[in-house]
């Protein structure tokens, strides 16, 4: 052990209620840490795995982002022409050539690839109407992009292949109509067709927009509703690698023209919320480590002042600077490590406790909270306070530093 | 023989408001196996001519030569370095580490200078006390020791790096008659093993045991004995 470390056990030994209340402070801000941050990642990654499973990675539409360059333009490319207010063509035929384009994507390795047609319905029951956004799928291929199967709850997927009539509805809206498995729904589509479909499968996703708001029907019977034959108006790619889905959305965009959305753009709103979920919480839970770093400033402090003498005699003995300041910030250190070690065990139960408790809202009793426990948060948590032990060590350190072991000395005789 | 430690018109003043003129033109000369009594009234300027000569202080005029190497130039650490190799100090109050056993306190500065293996410093530590008299209370922390056991121990503490000097500031000013006289003995015994050892003190009956006595008036050298 080196010199400095152990004058500043031995100063935190003689200290010990003063250092216990210290190392506590640390803990509870690590535990705290660790705990409450450990509650929000497992909500956002339930909600993210949510998201990213029941719904495709990349999805093209119909769609183009920009318009084309007008004839202007192309005629005159050096010359100032400024043409305004250009709506993008945005085709109701839909996606051209798209079996062509599934095939094209399907030979990629890793993509899986579904034909979807989405459109508005209305849906009545007992006399009120309810707007849903409608898919048209083809049930198996649509098992292949989506994990919607996992999130039946009543009924099934399939039953949409075997039941041309059939409709898939998410659990939010079912009970908002009243309806149950095998009821009859009339709907009625913008193209004027009106029909009844009985309800052959019940889904809940934990997603309120999508239980509440989407429809799925079989891909042949909603272009005909719709009066669409034939039509497709958006591709569903599941990846084997999501990470790759800005790549492969950018590669779809740029060969076929059409709007491909990445996951992460389709649902860039709730990941805007999640960085300011974020920011919030390590905020005020990191907050809560450089408080404790108050504690420690003053254990180090008073050791500093009591221990004058003992600083002045070391440094006329042949202490270099550095190494009174090497003794003190060992303390905040040593109290840093003792307040990570009690602060991860702290944390850890916490978060144990915490993964005992029913999930609020949830549909499934036995559902508990979801607490991510991770070696980045334990380290991060470990990593703040210890940075905090050593700013809050840092200032007492280097008034000791530059006590002048004479004045000292003198004063004492 | 050349001295080992010599200071050359030697001057402090403490920049106050008022300026203190603690020492004026001090130039004394100290070889090694030497025993030295400085003494004079208070204020005289005995303890801050020890502490500039154990280069714990800056001269405002003149220079302190450490074996023959003037160190006015000097910066804090070279000085904190030189300090740690070359001298081995005495205070009034022992100034142990309290926390510490009186082990401990005698292995801090070779654990500071890092030459020895930990139990090379202990078996150094322990010959030291041994030779105080004090290996029983090795294990014992400075509060269970009497006056003059803590003294016996800092003198082992300032001889734990086997420093050349041995600088000793009013070393029995805190203790009876018997312990002050054993204490200074220790200190006339370490000059007769080698060391330059350089003692303050205003106690008359000391003084008048040591082979050369320097005496100071209002920070002047008003009689060096040794010189006649």
């Amino acid at each position: 052990m080196t010199l400095p470390f152990a004058i500043a056990l031995a100063h935190l030994r003689s200290r010990r209620r003063q250092t216990m209340v210290s190392v506590l402070g640390v803990a509870l801000g690590v535990g705290v840490f660790i705990a409450v941050t450990g509650l929000m990642a497992g909500f956002q990654s339930f909600f993210r795995a949510q998201m990213i499973e029941s719904n495709p990675h990349v999805t093209i539409t119909d769609e183009v982002r920009t318009p084309a360059p007008q004839p202007l333009a192309i005629l005159h490319p050096e010359a100032a022409v400024v043409v305004s207010r250009i709506v993008p063509r945005d085709p109701v035929r839909g996606i051209a050539n798209a079996g062509e384009i599934m095939a094209a994507l399907a030979a990629m390795p890793g993509v899986a690839v579904a034909p979807t047609l989405r459109g508005q319905m209305l849906m009545r029951r007992a006399g009120r109407d309810y707007a849903v956004s409608t898919i048209g799928i083809d049930p198996a291929r649509e098992m292949r992009v989506t994990t919607l199967q996992k999130d039946i709850k009543q009924g099934s997927l399939e039953a949409l292949g075997a039941r041309p009539d059939g409709v898939v509805i998410g659990q939010a809206l079912a009970r908002k109509m009243g309806v149950a498995l095998g009821d009859t729904v009339a709907v009625s589509t913008v193209a004027g067709g009106e029909s009844a479909l009985r309800v052959v499968g019940i889904f809940r996703t934990g997603l309120e927009q999508q239980d509440l708001g989407q429809v799925y029907v079989a891909l042949n019977r909603l272009q005909s509703m719709q009066a669409r034959p034939r039509v497709v108006n958006e591709i569903h790619i599941r990846l084997a690698d999501i990470s790759k889905s800005r790549e492969i959305a950018a590669l779809a965009e740029g060969r076929w023209g059409y709007k491909a959305a990445p996951w992460e753009e389709t649902f860039a709103r709730i990941l805007e919320v999640f960085v300011l979920q974020n920011t919030i919480i390590y905020g005020s839970t990191g907050s809560i480590l450089l408080v404790a770093g108050f504690g420690i400033f003053n254990i180090i402090s008073t050791v500093v002042s009591e221990k004058a003498r003992d600083i002045a005699i070391m440094r006329s003995i042949g202490m270099p600077r550095g190494s009174v300041v090497a003794t003190f910030i060992a303390e905040g250190i040593a109290v840093g490590v003792m307040g990570v070690l009690a602060g991860w065990l702290v944390g850890f139960v916490g978060a144990s406790i915490m993964e005992t408790f029913p999930a609020p809202g949830a549909e499934d009793p036995t559902q508990r909270l979801m607490v991510r426990q991770t070696v980045f948060t334990y380290g991060l948590a470990a990593g703040i306070a210890l940075l905090s032990s050593v700013g809050a060590a840092w200032i007492p350190a280097r008034k000791a530093a530059r006590t002048d072991p004479l004045e000292i000395i003198r004063g004492a005789t | 023989m050349t001295d080992i430690l010599k200071v050359e018109h030697l001057g402090r003043v403490l920049p106050l408001a008022v300026p203190v003129t603690l020492l004026t033109d001090v130039s004394l000369a100290f070889q090694p196996a030497s025993f030295t009594v400085i003494t004079g009234p208070s204020g005289s300027g005995k303890s801050s001519l020890l502490y500039l000569l154990g280069l714990l202080d800056v001269p405002t005029t003149g220079e302190v030569f450490v074996d023959g190497t003037p160190t006015s130039a000097l910066d804090d650490a070279a000085r904190t370095r030189l300090r740690l190799a070359v001298f081995g100090f005495v205070f009034q109050f022992h100034f142990l580490l309290p926390e510490f056993t009186v082990l401990d306190n005698v292995m801090l500065p070779m654990r500071q200078l890092g030459r020895l293996t930990r139990p090379q410093m202990k078996n150094r530590a322990m010959e030291l006390l041994a030779q105080l008299d004090m290996a029983d209370q090795a294990n014992k922390r400075p509060d269970a020791l009497s006056g003059g056991q803590r003294q016996r121990t800092a003198v082992a503490r300032a001889l734990a790096n086997d420093p050349p000097v041995v600088l000793a500031d009013e070393p029995t000013g805190a203790l009876d008659t018997k312990n002050a006289a054993a204490v200074f003995a220790i200190l006339a015994g370490l000059a007769q093993q080698g060391r330059t050892v350089i003692a303050v003190t205003h106690d008359e009956g000391l003084a008048g045991t040591s082979p050369r006595r320097v005496h100071l008036v209002d920070g002047r050298v008003v009689r060096d004995a040794a010189l006649g």
